[in-house]
């Protein structure tokens, strides 16, 4: 079932995402879809993420639809011109695909190819208000298409952005466009998030809170250094940093420990449970570690 | 002005195998000021060069180095010395290398790499500013340029990747271009102007190489 109905019902929404590998090899990530499929509403595909060249998105989206599950093809603006991005989009939709998310897409700087030209040719509102013209039946230049996409479109804000008001002038311009639904970059602080959907009670659209599950301490701080927008409270740090002291401790006497996967699990299901009040629903981004999704979900109650 | 810096000494010897007879092309204006093609730098090649084995026939400081015209007559005026040269080397921008290789028969070879439009900010200092787009919307964004300023030349806004410090996320020495803009004018007061849906830019309404021609229109 697409997306749209259940963003249009009272149901709490529950994404997750899953990354293509690099290279063919494509068990892992379609296991992870299947142990997904029953607990979540949509399982976001990413596109080139951190422009680290891989498998696409569109391909993965297809073979995850053939397991019955419920793809986001996420669309960056870094690789395709317009014209590209167009046809991809109208691909997606015969090969199944009905939910996109459109992103601007991580500069290949950051990437593994960092000499690749960067497109940007469109930017995400663009894309998103071009996403909605196909599915008005006409590409960007106005001309009619024979037999039109329904899409359902989504867009991401970071509620953590400074200033925050900047992002939220974006992200109006987003929902104007075309975007249907929003994920937002990683949330760590209730409170914070919460001043956050105050700001924000002008835009319609419902926004899912994006939940990264942390898997130590290192990757906290990691974070906080280099991940804009991106802020781990000292608290949950120094929660993962014991639980990282008591799996050394354990390994030390031949134990394999498992205090770092259960802080996790147990600091992103309080996270759930706390922004649940204020958010239309979650989304996952367990960053490989999808086989804890599950657990994650049951802790939060849903 | 069109900033350049020069190619290594080694890949200059590379491109000049085989020629021992070279002619040295600077230029007046940006590669002057820019320091890669002045009467220093022309005196600072012609010496190395000798150190390598080469003759240096003559030089040329062209006034400027990108009008094609003018450069064809001072050729011609330094006819003996390119006459008995092997090749050219331009020591001024990509269109003055390309400029003078209209302008001459004889093989020439650019002695610099062409890196962008830019600002003098004080002496031996550059900024880009302007990436010639073809389609200015300064007016909307404070004079702050988002095609040049934003790494990704994002027009409605920007992405995730302004840092806490206000840096763009691709390069902690580069300011985040949007947050430039979003802060000039919200100081003076005109945040509105980024309210209005940005159209995609027009990348390609001069497909190859782009000219203008003014005859005939009014000043």
């Amino acid at each position: 079932m697409s997306l749209r109905p259940v963003l249009q019902s009272d149901t709490f929404v529950v994404t997750s995402e899953v990354g293509p590998p690099k290279g063919v090899a494509m068990d892992h990530v379609l296991e992870e879809a299947k142990l997904l499929k029953p607990l979540v509403h949509g399982i976001n595909v990413t596109d080139i993420q951190a422009a680290a060249m891989r498998v696409g998105s569109m391909a993965t989206c297809h073979l995850i639809k053939d397991l019955s599950a419920e793809p986001v093809l996420q669309m960056v603006c870094r690789d395709r011109n317009r014209l590209a991005l167009q046809s991809d989009l109208l691909s997606a939709w015969i090969l199944g695909i009905e939910n996109v998310l459109c992103l601007t897409g991580d500069h290949p700087t950051l990437g593994d190819h960092k000499g690749a030209k960067p497109v940007y040719d469109l930017d995400s509102v663009q894309l998103l208000k071009v996403a909605k013209g196909l599915n008005e039946g006409h590409d960007m230049m106005g001309n009619e298409l024979e037999g039109k996409p329904d899409f359902c479109l989504g867009a991401v804000v970071t509620p953590g952005g400074n200033p925050v008001e900047m992002q939220i002038m974006k992200l109006k311009k987003k929902v104007e466009a075309g975007a249907e639904f929003i994920q937002t970059q990683a949330v760590y602080d209730v409170n914070e998030f919460a001043a956050f959907m105050d700001k924000v009670s002008h835009i319609k659209a419902p926004i899912l809170a994006g939940i990264v599950l942390l898997k130590s301490a290192g990757m906290a701080r990691y974070m906080n250094k280099n991940v804009a927008g991106v802020f781990v409270p000292d608290e949950l740090i120094k929660r993962m940093a014991a639980a990282g002291e008591a799996d050394k401790a354990a390994k030390a006497e031949g134990k394999k420990g498992d205090s770092q996967v259960k802080t996790s699990i147990e600091i992103a299901a309080e996270l759930i449970r706390g922004l649940k009040p204020f958010c239309r629903g979650v989304h996952l981004m367990p960053l490989g570690w999808g086989h804890h999704v599950p657990k994650v979900l049951e802790a939060a109650g849903l | 002005m069109t900033i350049s810096e020069p190619k290594p000494l080694e890949e200059i010897l590379g491109m000049l195998q085989g020629q021992d007879k070279v002619f040295l092309v600077g230029c007046s204006d940006c590669a002057t000021v820019v320091q890669v093609g002045g009467e220093d730098q022309l005196k600072e090649m012609a010496g190395k060069l000798a150190e390598s084995g080469k003759t240096v026939t003559g030089m040329l400081i062209a006034e400027p180095g990108c009008h094609l015209l003018g450069l064809r007559k001072e050729f011609r005026a330094h006819r003996q010395e390119i006459d008995s040269a092997d090749a050219m080397l331009i020591m001024s921008c990509g269109t003055g290398a390309q400029t003078a290789a209209q302008a001459t028969d004889k093989p020439v070879h650019a002695a610099t790499n062409t890196l962008f439009l830019g600002c003098v900010e004080r002496f031996g200092q550059f900024r880009e500013y302007c990436s010639a787009c073809g389609n200015c919307t300064l007016e909307q964004t404070g004079y702050i340029c988002s095609v040049t300023r934003c790494s990704k030349g994002l027009q409605n806004g920007p992405c995730g990747g302004t840092t806490p410090e206000g840096k763009c996320e691709v390069n902690p020495e580069t300011d985040c271009g949007w947050l430039l803009i979003y802060n000039k004018l919200k100081e003076q007061g005109t945040l509105e102007s980024l309210e209005p849906y940005a159209e995609p830019k027009e990348a390609f309404v001069h497909p190859g190489q782009r000219t203008l021609s003014r005859e005939g229109k009014e000043e």
